[in-house]
């Protein structure tokens, strides 16, 4: 059998392959158009940019007063010069932690279970549902985590204090597992339940990124796993998954970066408290927003400076993981079409 | 129209052709399906698992609780059920079935999550919901050991409106053109404009309202308001809106631009009768998901509308609350009946939220371009006509085609 070329038109012809530039001068009404989209772009540019340097500004003189130690102090006392986001954004990162691996394993499984395995007329409904998770408000999650899911969840922080307590971010101070008659007070309004209620808003978002993911696995890989004796399962470890890696990836960064600003739920249920608690079960923790949103009222505008550089920090490590993620959506084979 | 006539135009013109039915699909066959053993095994490690727990539970361990109850029972389940399957199947088959049990049981957990929030909150707000005052009054009279019949939301109700349709009117028209800006420029700015807009997605609302209440309120000197809090919900909906839109705008088909830059329309006029009415379906639901996200938005009406217990409907001045931000108020207080107040609140702004998630799932179920069969219908009164209006003048003009 003998090798054929094919050349492509142009390159039989020798040029090379790009479209033509197009010229096109339009009318009067076009360029009133050009001049109502464009400034409206100009608008929202500079809406969204006056907001950001806006709140670097203001932030500024807290900043030169504290200089490096607002990374490093834990305390929050803008009055006396002693303040910094050691602990609320330790407190922030570890709520967005525990969210994140709470709503991971449930998100990927129910993406998974909406294009793989469950019948096709249920998937539009499941579809519908998860989106409807994404749209429930904040403050409703934040009523529920409070009243129901609390009383609820001791008996699992006292579980996991009891066998797991000797790793040191499940131990709890003053904490007795041995007695099953302790209080249960020091397990309340930990970081711990603050992350569970923030997991059920993450969930959705992760779920409705990766169900994109995996709906656009190439059928052919999918039937030739299955032409070559695969199970279900099979055919999901060795195609789906590795072709979502990228959704999967960028899927859970975007729900991070809804957990890192999430404000009501959280004032909801943790007491607020400014150390470096590391101990995820034990009662009280805090995060920037909620900082923001219990202190704002009483601060002068040296303290509002302080919290406006508390909240510039918040949204500089969102910042960093929202657009981390969408390069990883971006980059991954199936990231073209979608859209987060 | 007489069909006669009919078929004497298309001669000349190809109509839109008539809509009709789908050819009835190829039947589907079912590939995997449950077989009896299948059922009996599921069935008997569910049995033996929740005996084994109950024996667990009380008898030979101090275990308690409904929920470590599940948690045992289940991961019980998955042992037992891979221990009955491995008697008779191959290793991947096993593993294929526990995985399909996980997929499952996970899918079923978010369900239940979602399904226990709606109803745990209605259930607690409905001594509250049940009374008809509670829709219709506010809370300016009403103290918290005040009974159940006496005030209600509409103060929050009422707000709740007026912040969110002033945000709409701020957002809206900005957000489209803005949209319909990043399809169309060529120019290297739409993308930086882009750029910018998804960086704004990722910050935090607490922000949004913390900007409005130091420029408005502190610099600016205004007062708490709607009108504030309004602004803050903007700035929340407007890269929401923005995004969502620049992405159903980008799905518009090429073919159609094209084909109206080949009949010689301008670029405003494709856009205008051609990319805009093709993408309409799916800008109404990013704008109906946008309000859905700010309605439901407690903290920068927090910081800049401020509480009220009193009816307020001038966004200009003194403060006006909206109903996230009445119930999160209403459940901090230790009084039963303030609680129930604030589930109700809660339920009402969840039932607000479900009606807007409905509508934007019938607006927004078509792809841009498909057509109801109203809108395929009018489509092809229009074109007929259009076509015996331009027969008619060429009649006039004696051009008559043979």
């Amino acid at each position: 059998m003998t090798a054929t070329t094919v050349l492509r038109e142009s390159e039989r012809d020798g040029t090379p392959a790009s479209p033509r530039k197009l010229f096109q001068r339009g009318g009067r009404g076009d360029r009133m158009f050009d001049a109502l989209t464009g400034t409206s772009g100009l608008l929202v540019l500079s809406i969204m940019v006056a907001v950001g340097v806006f709140l670097a500004v203001q932030a500024m003189p807290a900043l030169r007063r504290t200089g490096f130690s607002f990374l490093t102090t834990a305390e929050w006392q803008p009055d006396r010069g002693q303040f910094g986001i050691a602990a609320v954004m330790l407190g922030t990162v570890l709520i967005a932690a525990v969210a994140v691996a709470a709503a991971l394993p449930i998100s990927m499984g129910t993406a998974l279970f909406i294009t793989e395995v469950a019948p096709r007329w249920l998937r539009a409904t499941l579809v519908a549902l998860v989106d409807l998770m994404a749209a429930v408000p904040s403050v409703v999650y934040g009523l529920w985590g409070a009243k129901l899911l609390q009383g609820n969840v001791i008996g699992i922080s006292r579980w996991i204090n009891r066998w797991l307590g000797w790793i040191p971010i499940f131990s709890v101070k003053g904490a007795d597992p041995s007695s099953p008659l302790s209080s249960a007070s020091v397990y309340t309004a930990s970081t711990f339940i603050a992350g569970l209620v923030v997991a059920m808003m993450v969930m959705p978002i992760q779920c409705v990124v990766m169900r994109e993911v995996f709906s656009q696995v190439p059928p052919g890989e999918r039937e030739g796993a299955y032409a070559l004796g695969s199970t279900r399962w099979g055919m999901i470890r060795v195609v789906a998954l590795p072709f979502g890696r990228g959704g999967i990836i960028g899927g859970s960064m975007l729900g991070l970066g809804r957990a890192l600003g999430e404000t009501i739920a959280v004032l909801l249920i943790i007491s607020p408290r400014f150390d470096m608690n590391f101990h995820i079960l034990e009662a009280g923790g805090n995060s920037v927003s909620a900082l923001i949103a219990g202190r704002y009222n009483e601060s002068n505008g040296f303290g509002l400076s302080a919290l406006m550089a508390a909240g510039l920090a918040l949204f500089a490590v969102t910042l960093v993981v929202n657009f981390t993620a969408s390069w990883f959506i971006a980059r991954s084979r199936s990231g073209a079409s979608s859209d987060a | 129209m007489s069909t006669a006539v009919a078929s004497r135009l298309t001669g000349l013109t190809t109509l839109p052709p008539t809509p009709e039915p789908l050819d009835v699909p190829q039947q589907r066959r079912v590939t995997g399906k449950l077989a009896r053993h299948d059922l009996l095994m599921m069935g008997g490690a569910g049995v033996s698992a929740i005996s084994t727990t109950m024996l667990l539970f009380g008898r030979l361990t101090p275990m308690s609780g409904t929920f470590g109850f599940l948690i045992v029972a289940f991961v019980l389940y998955i042992v037992i059920y891979a221990v009955i399957a491995s008697v008779t199947e191959s290793r991947p088959t096993v593993v294929d079935k526990v995985m399909n049990v996980l997929l499952t049981s996970s899918a079923v957990i978010a369900l239940f999550a979602l399904a226990t929030v709606i109803i745990f909150v209605i259930i607690r707000g409905w001594p509250a919901l049940k009374h008809s005052n509670f829709y219709t009054e506010d809370l300016s009279t009403t103290g918290p050991l005040d009974p159940l019949t006496q005030g209600g939301i509409s103060h929050a109700i009422v707000g709740t409106l007026i912040i969110t349709a002033l945000s709409l009117v701020f957002t809206v028209p900005l957000a489209v053109v803005c949209a319909v800006f990043l399809n169309e420029s060529k120019s290297r700015s739409a993308q930086l404009v882009r750029t910018v807009v998804t960086a704004m997605t990722a910050l935090p609302s607490i922000l949004a309202g913390l900007f409005v209440f130091v420029v408005w309120i502190l610099v600016f000197d205004f007062q708490r308001s709607g009108l504030a809090a309004s602004i803050a919900v903007s700035i929340m909906m407007l890269p929401i809106i923005i995004r969502s839109a620049d992405v159903v705008l980008r799905l518009v088909p090429g073919g159609l631009r094209e084909a109206a830059a080949a009949l010689g329309a301008p670029r405003w006029r494709t856009v205008w009768h051609v990319v805009l009415p093709t993408a309409r379906s799916g800008i109404m639901t990013s704008v109906i998901l946008g309000v859905a996200r700010g309605i439901g938005e407690t903290a920068p009406v927090l910081l800049t509308a401020g509480y009220t217990a009193a009816m307020n409907t001038n966004p200009f001045e003194n403060p006006m609350v909206n109903l996230p931000l009445a119930a999160f108020e209403l459940v901090k207080s230790p009084q039963p009946d303030q609680i129930a107040r604030g589930f109700g609140a809660a339920a009402t702004l969840m039932v607000l939220v479900l009606i807007l998630f409905f509508l934007a799932r019938i607006l927004g179920g078509r792809q841009p371009g498909q057509l109801s069969q109203r809108q395929s219908k009018r489509r092809l009164v229009q074109s007929r006509h259009d076509l015996e209006r331009i027969e008619g003048r060429h009649k006039l003009q004696g051009v008559h085609g043979s």
